[in-house]
Order: C-alpha cells, then sequence, then structure tokens
C-alpha cells in the first residue's frame, strides 16, 4: 500500500514528527511504500540542517535525511509555510526539498492512505 | 471529475489564537485547482472561523476572512457547520460570512465516513 | 474509519467530540490521548459507553513512556507502531482529530 504522511508540528516541541517517524518505519517494514511525506505549518522546521540537539538525543532531521535515502522517502516542505518561517534552500537538510502546496494535495488523490500528526 | 477524490478539510481552532485555521484555508485554495470533490467542516472552535465582523486592525494581522466568500468562485461550496458546535457558541447562520450548510453531528460523522481524504489542521 | 486522538481527554473536547460525532469504527489512541485509556481516570466511563460503537486501541509506547504501562483499563486492545500502520491499511480512511 502507497501511504501518505503529513507533519505538522516542529521537531522537538511536539511529538508529532516522532510519532509520524515511527509510523513511517513501521510501514516500511511492513513492506509498504511511503511515497511522501509532506512538512508544513511549523513542520518545515523539521528540515532545519541547522539544527543541533544535545549528543545524548535522537537527531529528528537526521532520522528524517536517513529514512528519506534509505527507501526513497519524498520529503516536501511547503514553500509558503517555510518562507514564513525563515527555512529555505540555503538552511535546507539533505533529503528534503521545498515545494507548493500541490504536492499535499497530489499526496492525497495518489496515496492510498494519507495520515496526519499535528497538535 | 468522475474519479476524483473526496476531500474533506475538518476545522476545529478558532482563527488568530494559532495560525492552522490561515493555513488551512490556504490548502483548501490549492486543492480547487486540482477537480476534486471538496469539502469544508466547521466543529467546535473552528465555527469561530467564519464569524462575520472580524476586525483585526489591533492585533496587526491579515483578517483573512474574506477569503471564505471567494471560495465560491473556485467552485468549493460545500461548507458545513456543526449545528451543536454553533449553538454551543451563542452563533446562528446569521453570524457567518459565507453561507453554510448546518448539519446535526450525526449527519456530519456520516459525512466525514464518506470521504476518501479528511485533512484536519 | 480510523479516528485517530492525540490529545489528553482531561485537558480537551477532542476525545468528547469524536464520540458524538462520529458513527463508529476504530478509534486509536495516541500521544497523550492514551491517558484516555488508563484505569481510573475521569474519562474512563465515557470511553467505556462507547466500545460498543467503537473498537478502541491504544498505542502501547505512548502508555509506556508516560508510567502507565500497566494501568490499560479492560477492553482496550494495545497496539504497537505496526499495529497502527494494520489500523491505517485495514480501514478504508482514517481521520485525525486534531
Amino acid at each position: 500500500m502507497k501511504f501518505g504522511i503529513v507533519v505538522n508540528e516542529g521537531p522537538y516541541q511536539h511529538q508529532a514528527s516522532d510519532s509520524a517517524y515511527l509510523f513511517a518505519k513501521a510501514a516500511i517494514e511492513k513492506g509498504h511504500e511511503v511515497w511522501r511525506v509532506f512538512f508544513y505549518h511549523d513542520g518545515v522546521n523539521n528540515a532545519s540542517k541547522l539544527t543541533e540537539p544535545p549528543q545524548d538525543d535522537r537527531h529528528i532531521v537526521n532520522r528524517w535525511t536517513k529514512l528519506a535515502e534509505e527507501h526513497k522517502v519524498d520529503l516536501v516542505v511547503c514553500v509558503a509555510a517555510a518562507l514564513r518561517r525563515g527555512i529555505k534552500e540555503d538552511n535546507l537538510a539533505q533529503g528534503f526539498r521545498i515545494s507548493g502546496l500541490g504536492q499535499l494535495v497530489e499526496a492525497g488523490i495518489k496515496c492510498d492512505r494519507l495520515v496526519t500528526f499535528g497538535d | 471529475m468522475s474519479d476524483a477524490k473526496k476531500f474533506m478539510f475538518v476545522n476545529r481552532k478558532a482563527p488568530y489564537g494559532t495560525i492552522y485555521a490561515l493555513e488551512s484555508l490556504e490548502v483548501v485554495l490549492i486543492t480547487a485547482a486540482f477537480d476534486q470533490d471538496v469539502s469544508l467542516a466547521f466543529l467546535d472552535d473552528g465555527v469561530y472561523q467564519l464569524k462575520k465582523g472580524q476586525q483585526t486592525k489591533g492585533i496587526e494581522t491579515k483578517n483573512f476572512s474574506p477569503a471564505y466568500r471567494a471560495l465560491e468562485d473556485y467552485d468549493i461550496e460545500k461548507l458545513y457547520v456543526e449545528k451543536e458546535a454553533m449553538d454551543a457558541r451563542g452563533l446562528s447562520e446569521d453570524d457567518f460570512i459565507v453561507p453554510v450548510t448546518v448539519l446535526s453531528r450525526a449527519e456530519m460523522g456520516k459525512l466525514m465516513d464518506e470521504q476518501d481524504v479528511v485533512l484536519s489542521f | 474509519m480510523l479516528h485517530i486522538i492525540n490529545q489528553s481527554p482531561l485537558n480537551t473536547t477532542t476525545l468528547d467530540t469524536c464520540l458524538s460525532t462520529a458513527t463508529g469504527g476504530d478509534i486509536l489512541l495516541i500521544e497523550d490521548a492514551v491517558y484516555a485509556a488508563t484505569k481510573g481516570n475521569a474519562a474512563e466511563a465515557k470511553l467505556k459507553s462507547a466500545m460498543g460503537k467503537f473498537k478502541v486501541h491504544v498505542l502501547t509506547p505512548d502508555l509506556e513512556a508516560r508510567g502507565l504501562g500497566d494501568r490499560m483499563m479492560d477492553g482496550v486492545s494495545a497496539v504497537d507502531y505496526g499495529g497502527f500502520v494494520e489500523l491505517v491499511s485495514n480501514n478504508k480512511n482514517c481521520q485525525s482529530w486534531l
């Protein structure tokens, strides 16, 4: 089955990104495809390459990058939401790309299921 | 339209206190370009989004409520307000900036079941 | 339909709205919503009475993280993230009650 995931909250502040990541990982382990993860609202902050958590904490941004590299997950950051919050190509972490809201609608159309994680 | 999916946007949050209502509306406007079957549901504090007469000058924030009136131009005409939520807030249909269909909770639940994609912000 | 809830029933009306609006199906409690599925919490009766209409699941890792792994109320099914994925794929559609 083809899954789409929406992440509406920033890393560390809210559990949404952790839940979304663990869901995505479990879906892949079960043989499903995670076609796209769309980051919206404060969720765009998951794509900041300036993120530096303490060493004994999980690295939420790098974890997404790794998932994208290993399983060809398309990580899309909403351009309007990103620019509002100071996320640009300059500080975009590897594996993420900035694009329009149409990418979210497209995920709704093309995926068998779209699961939202937010507040 | 035959292979269009049914998209429902569920709004349960009030405007201005958080950005969800505004950014939800931005998705709705984009979805209109994809020829899908779009409906908007307003539950709980989400009904406050539609309140007429919003004056945002004093909080130095853009009043985005007129955009609900523009939805019609994008062929988005299915706006549903949950009756119980409206009543609980002392509001009536006359208070809204756009014409809406008022549904009971039970009717709203049934409508949700029929959707392919439900997005809530 | 799968209804995903992530907020504590003691702090927000999200669970109430879901229970009174949705027609039935599966409910999955994640994040702070797992408190709804614990013995002796004030929302216990509410969730119990909804069990005829809904099948209620709780995400175990979230329950355990909050120190309540041994307090799950009767009639709730425990799932891990794999079970979460199955609930999503087994239902025709899903909704996160944010």
